[in-house]
């Protein structure tokens, strides 16, 4: 048992290469677009709005299309089926997500200042834990605003779920929900760690390998 | 011969005559040869083309505005070309329940306490002598003019009654950088307004005016700059002079025979009445150097004490039009009662005028010698009445009596085609064919007759307006449409000079009564006032109740606080004779005395949503106490 761990410790210990430290700060880099991009999209098209309406979730705003005006519109759209407002404001996503990426940003430049292996393996736990996290958070959110309507709404609709990813068809609205240049810059973040934590996997390995080699 | 035998000739004659006409009514055919067809065009594919040359599908844009003028109606209706679809209409000197116009209090004091208009001339805002798109200024026959703002497409702003000004005909031809808009007298009276004098005074006591209204170069605003005073012709049409002869505006009248009663017959004596060309650069010059007298409260100048500002020039007979090509060296004079339209050249104007060329005076205002000025007779055919202009020197001549338009060129004076109009064109606008560049594509004939041309409506007919193509050698009418009454002149724009906003920015609203949030709603009381602020919004009127005291002075104030495109909301106040619309972004208010008691009705008038028939509330009149 006692060997077990002195290995794991050891394996967490070990220091990681330059290629596994540079996709490290890569990884930080590209934190930077959640700031600046939105994360997710959403545009409505009815006959009404053949230009459709648009709405944008940044990490810590929403935008709405035609400057500001189409969230107006859909808020307006909404109280007759007796939704709440869509508001910057109700969202406490956007106070905690832009804290929780720059915590994380440094915990990901933290690694290859450290470069030992545990770092790299704490930073992606905690960033595929986060990234699972928020997907889930905007996901109850939807639900919450299909589900959350008011009893005496003019328009009785059925509780539904808003899209979360592709389309979907709410009464006269056809609408789409798709990921934004900010989740995909998230997403690469995921991918770029993965790819650091592999080749920094597979030089612990071999080295581990070579270690028993030599002692053998 | 003895008499009998005369009488009895002249029986036989008389007789033969009858039955000669009786059998030509009997084998006359039942349409004159030419021209059986009731128009249109030719051939299958003829039709095909033109068809192709007007449609714009569903959902496709036009390519031109027309503004048309509206007549006594006092609006001005808007048409897309090439499509000829009514767009839209713009109320000016009347009220409009469909846009609330003439019912809130602004709207209503622009107005005064006329209900009606007669627009005749629309004249787009000029720079350069190009259409700039920014404001359209329009007539009216009560002594007024008015300005449309093109960016939402409102009337803005209207001036007059103009002191000493009777019967604005020849009125709101603006100059080519926009300086001024023109207005005349048609109809002379004893002069300031309210002097009385006999009919057999006419020719020494009654006096035109010729008024330039100054235009705010930046806002629009118009006001009063000059007034000339001439003899009582009948100021008809105008056109501002332009590049060569910019600085010059030109009037062309008729009865300057100064007669009186019968005027159909007693002013159509003369051979040829006037075009009145004024430097108007001068005018202002003289104005601003304090000349003239007062009159009626406004400086009015008299040519005979201040000479060299305004010159006649002989155009025959009973001139209509005066049109200036868009080079500006030659002035066009319609003459409504011959064969023929007559061109003048400005260089030779101004040499007569330096030479002195004079063969009278009327009223101390020289007469140039016609043959020195003209430079062509052109024979358009019968009653020409307007001209517009092409690309390279086409002018387009309105026929009243032959029904036609005549295309001519400018320096070969040779008619080269003719189209017939159904029926008796009157005005005719081409596409920015009053400029100094015109489009040359498109032409509209304003037609004063359409004579069964439609499913039938009864004896009040639809005037018509022809769309004409003019982009090559033959003219082809390609359209037919039925225009309320009554356009006389119109202007068209390239649609793309003109950005209309489609909301009121809140941003942008200033007004002082404006709220925004509904908290704001509400009423509130000083003594006997009330004031009500009212928000109008998918799909509540809030407040939804309005408690008055019987006798109470109410103002209502609308703000719709709407920013989407096209949600305009109503405010219709059962019998309380209220009706307003409030545009997205927009406030407007309205003031009554509440003197019914009782229980009101208001309610949305302008459908907005699926719950636009819920968007109702009460005004409640407690009946006055004791």
């Amino acid at each position: 048992m006692k060997a077990i761990f002195e290995r794991g410790n050891r394996f967490l210990a070990q220091p990681l290469e330059a290629g596994p430290r540079l996709l490290l700060l890569v990884a930080a880099l590209l934190l930077v677009p959640t700031y600046l991009a939105p994360l997710w999209k959403m545009t409505m098209f009815a006959p009404q709005y053949p230009e459709g309406l648009r709405l944008e979730i940044y990490s810590y705003k929403l935008e709405g299309g035609n400057g500001g005006q189409d969230v107006k519109e859909i808020n307006l759209l909404n109280h007759y089926i007796g939704m709440k407002d869509l508001s910057t404001a109700e969202f406490t996503e956007f106070k905690w997500i832009p804290f929780v990426v720059g915590m994380l940003a440094l915990l990901i430049l933290r690694a290859p200042v450290q470069g030992r292996m545990g770092d790299l393996i704490d930073v992606f736990v905690l960033y595929v834990y986060f990234g699972l996290f928020s997907l889930w958070s905007f996901g109850y959110k939807l639900y919450a605003y299909g589900h959350d309507l008011a009893p005496t709404a003019s328009v009785k609709v059925a509780p539904f779920m808003p899209p979360l990813f592709g389309h979907k068809k709410l009464a006269n609205f056809e609408v789409y929900s798709y990921p934004a240049a900010g989740s995909y810059a998230l997403a690469a973040v995921t991918v770029v760690l993965f790819v650091a934590l592999v080749l920094a996997w597979r030089e612990a390995r071999s080295e581990e390998a070579q270690e028993a080699r030599s002692a053998g | 011969m003895s008499s009998p035998s005369k009488k009895f000739i002249t029986l036989g004659a008389a007789a033969v005559f009858a039955i000669l006409i009786a059998l030509a009514g009997r084998c006359a055919p039942s349409a004159p040869k030419a021209g059986a067809k009731k128009g249109g065009p030719a051939g299958a594919s003829d039709m095909a083309v033109a068809a192709g040359k007007v449609y714009v599908a569903p959902g496709d844009l036009d390519e031109y505005y027309m503004f048309a003028s509206g007549g006594h109606s006092g609006n001005v209706y808007v048409y897309g070309i090439p499509s000829m679809r009514h767009l839209s209409t713009i109320p000016v000197y009347t009220p409009y329940p469909a846009t609330g116009y003439g019912f809130d209090d602004e709207s209503k004091a622009m107005l005064g306490n006329l209900t009606w208009g007669d627009v005749h001339h629309p004249s787009l805002s000029e720079t350069n002598g190009d259409y700039d798109g920014r404001w359209l200024f329009v007539n009216d026959m009560n002594g007024r003019v008015a300005r449309v703002d093109l960016r939402d497409f409102k009337t803005k702003q209207i001036l007059g009654p103009i002191a000493n000004l009777s019967g604005n005909h020849g009125s709101a031809f603006v100059t080519p950088n926009t300086e001024y808009s023109m207005m005349a007298s048609r109809f002379s009276i004893p002069i300031p307004k309210g002097t009385a004098a006999g009919i057999e005074d006419y020719a020494t006591k009654y006096k035109g005016v010729l008024v330039g209204i100054k235009i705010d170069p930046r806002s629009g605003e118009m006001s009063l700059g000059w007034e000339i005073m001439t003899p009582p012709f009948d100021w008809d049409l105008g056109d501002a002079g332009k590049k060569a002869s910019d600085g010059w505006m030109f009037w062309s009248c008729y009865n300057s025979e100064r007669a009186t009663g019968k005027l159909e017959v007693t002013a159509s004596q003369r051979d040829r009445d006037y075009i009145a060309a004024v430097d108007w650069r001068a005018v202002e010059k003289a104005v601003a150097e304090g000349k003239g007298d007062l009159i009626g409260g406004v400086r009015v100048i008299d040519p005979k004490k201040v000479p060299g500002l305004v010159y006649l020039i002989p155009c025959g007979k009973s001139p209509h039009g005066v049109d200036v090509s868009p080079d500006g060296k030659y002035i066009v004079g319609s003459g409504k009662l011959q064969g023929v339209t007559t061109v003048f050249n400005f260089e030779k104007i101004q040499t007569a005028i330096r030479n002195k060329d004079f063969t009278g005076d009327e009223d101390g205002i020289p007469i140039l010698k016609y043959e020195s000025v003209k430079d062509a007779e052109v024979p358009v055919g019968l009653g020409p009445l307007h001209t517009q202009f092409g690309l390279n020197g086409e002018c387009y001549t309105s026929l009243f009596v032959d029904s036609a338009i005549a295309k001519w060129k400018l320096g070969t004076w040779e008619v080269i085609d003719k189209v017939p109009m159904s029926y008796s064109i009157g005005h005719l606008a081409a596409a920015e064919g009053d400029t100094v560049s015109p489009d040359g594509m498109y032409l509209v004939g304003l037609n004063k007759l359409s004579h069964g041309r439609h499913l039938s409506v009864g004896p009040s007919q639809p005037e018509s307006s022809q769309l004409v193509d003019i982009s090559e050698e033959k003219m082809k009418i390609l359209y037919d449409a039925f225009t309320e009454p009554e356009p006389h002149y119109a202007q068209i724009i390239k649609a793309d000079k003109l950005k209309p906003i489609e909301v009121y920015l809140k941003d942008e609203n200033k007004h002082p009564l404006a709220i925004w949030d509904l908290k704001d709603a509400g009423v509130t009381r000083k003594g006997n006032d009330v004031l009500a602020k009212v928000i109008l919004v998918r799909s509540t009127i809030s407040p939804t109740a309005i408690e008055v005291e019987q006798g109470d002075t109410v103002q209502v104030a609308l703000t719709n606080i709407e920013q989407t495109t096209d949600e305009l909301h109503g405010f219709g106040l059962l019998d309380y004779n209220i009706n307003i619309v409030v545009d997205p972004g927009e406030t407007k208010t309205v003031t009554f005395k509440a003197d019914k008691p009782g229980v009101f009705p208001y309610y949305c008038t302008n459908f907005c949503s699926a719950l636009h028939q819920e968007m109702q509330g009460y005004l409640i009149v407690k009946p006055r106490k004791g």
